[in-house]
């Protein structure tokens, strides 16, 4: 709460920034790795975020490949027919999106959707309950939990889907085709006659517009995925505001909460599906000719 | 909420996970679930398949049984029409039978009658002879006539 804890934030605004401060570690000037010095420092890493980014990924992979290592074709256990009702789930989706064929394509989206859904999903415990427990028993001040509210991480997976869209684009349309899709699109220079002029500058503007479209797509993707869960975040954190506020203000937080978790089950599923959909959409437009 | 290190962090463990799933995560999910839809297929193709025959089956035994039934009753026909044969045959030959034994008998009987007329015949002239001889025996007493005449009469 934000009246407890003794050298905790006193007022709304701190806890607010509290709860919003990454856990960091950098290289400061004087060569000595400091903690929660780093603002601005592009070689820091968010500590927390990448811990629980890992550690729900550990969880992820280990927990499918329990259920790989002893599927069974006839007796199928609850938790092999959960991650098969996933897989499938996903298999699906990428069946009726993308019709190449590729080895990475399905997993990729069953990781983005389960890893991301993961990150996600810690978005539903109480927004004080970790970060209480890492200051009073382990003396960590800053502890942010959920991952896809740090745009880093979010950033970071768009950035691999971008290069898995240009591999993909070069792989099946060549560097030509690359080059192509850039500047002959949507315009098409003229290639004979008076208009032969005019062909540069059409050619320059198609790249600018394709340009910009092609580096949309992973800002897009990240930036959708971290401004949901981000606002959802400082919601929970500000309904958590209201805990301090007296019988009232709680139970009325406490009804908010509750409406705004189960509105937010929704919203972390979607998300994670849209990422993944997204992902498989662009790079079955990468490796399709139209 | 800067742009620092973690991105980096954060895409070379989204390239761990997503080589491990690649690697050994979706091929023995895909597999087991697609062995288990071949097989699912399978059975039902199988159960189709019994389905049918089973009808087809039914459809044989009603006409196996219908023919059955065909045949027990021509059988029957034909019993009862025999039986009628072999009781008419049987009145017929009785008839006849009866014709037969009825001549013989009859035939029998008149021999036995002429037979007996026969002896009888012979019986009376022997006893008209015999009754001759005592005539002729006492013919002095005629009272003796009279009463050998009474005893022939009586005889006859």
């Amino acid at each position: 709460m934000a009246s407890e804890g003794g050298h905790g934030p006193q007022t709304s605004s701190d806890y607010i920034s509290h709860h919003l401060q990454n856990l960091q570690v950098c290289k400061a000037d004087s060569g000595e790795w400091v903690w929660n010095q780093c603002a601005g420092n592009p070689m820091a890493i968010n500590v927390d975020s990448m811990f629980w980014s890992v550690i729900l990924g550990v969880f992820f992979v280990v927990l499918f490949r329990l259920v790989a290592n002893k599927t069974s074709k006839d007796k199928p256990g609850k938790w092999q027919a959960f991650v098969e009702i996933v897989v499938e789930f996903v298999n699906n989706s990428v069946k009726d999106t993308f019709h190449g064929k590729s080895r990475l394509i399905a997993p990729l989206g069953l990781t983005i959707f389960v890893w991301v859904f993961l990150m996600n999903l810690m978005d539903l415990v109480p927004v004080d309950w970790i970060p209480e427990f890492a200051k009073r028993v382990l003396g960590i001040e800053y502890m942010k939990v959920v991952p896809s509210t740090d745009v880093n991480i979010t950033f970071g997976m768009s950035i691999a889907v971008f290069v898995l869209i240009l591999f993909y684009t070069i792989k099946n349309k060549g560097v030509t085709g690359l080059i192509g899709e850039l500047t002959l699109h949507p315009i098409a220079p003229p290639t004979k006659g008076l208009g032969l002029i005019a062909a540069p500058v059409i050619i320059a503007f198609n790249f600018i517009l394709e340009s910009v479209a092609l580096l949309a797509k992973p800002v897009s993707l990240s930036l959708r995925l971290f401004g949901n869960m981000f606002a959802g975040e400082l919601i929970f954190i500000l309904i958590a505001i209201m805990f301090s506020g007296g019988l009232l203000m709680g139970t009325g937080a406490g009804i908010l909460h509750l409406g705004w978790a189960i509105f937010h089950v929704l919203i972390i599923t979607l998300q994670a599906f849209i990422f993944m959909m997204l992902t498989i959409v662009y790079l079955s437009l990468a490796s399709e000719s139209h | 909420m800067d742009i620092n290190l973690t991105l980096i962090g954060q895409t070379i463990a989204m390239i761990v996970f997503v080589w491990f799933c690649m690697k050994f995560i979706w091929p023995p999910i895909l597999t087991a679930i697609e062995e288990r839809q071949k097989q699912i297929e399978d059975g039902l193709a199988a159960a189709d398949r019994g389905e049918e025959k089973l009808v087809k089956a039914q459809a044989e035994a009603a006409e196996i049984i219908e023919e059955a039934r065909r045949q027990a009753t021509t059988i029957l026909n034909q019993a009862n029409s025999r039986a009628n044969e072999i009781v008419a045959e049987g009145k017929a030959s009785g008839a006849k039978e009866r014709e037969r034994q009825l001549a013989a008998a009859s035939a029998e009987i008149e021999q036995e009658a002429n037979r007996a007329r026969e002896e009888l015949r012979g019986q009376v002239s022997a006893v008209a002879l015999a009754g001759a001889e005592k005539i002729l025996n006492r013919e002095i007493d005629a009272k003796a006539h009279q009463d050998i005449l009474g005893k022939l009469a009586q005889e006859l």
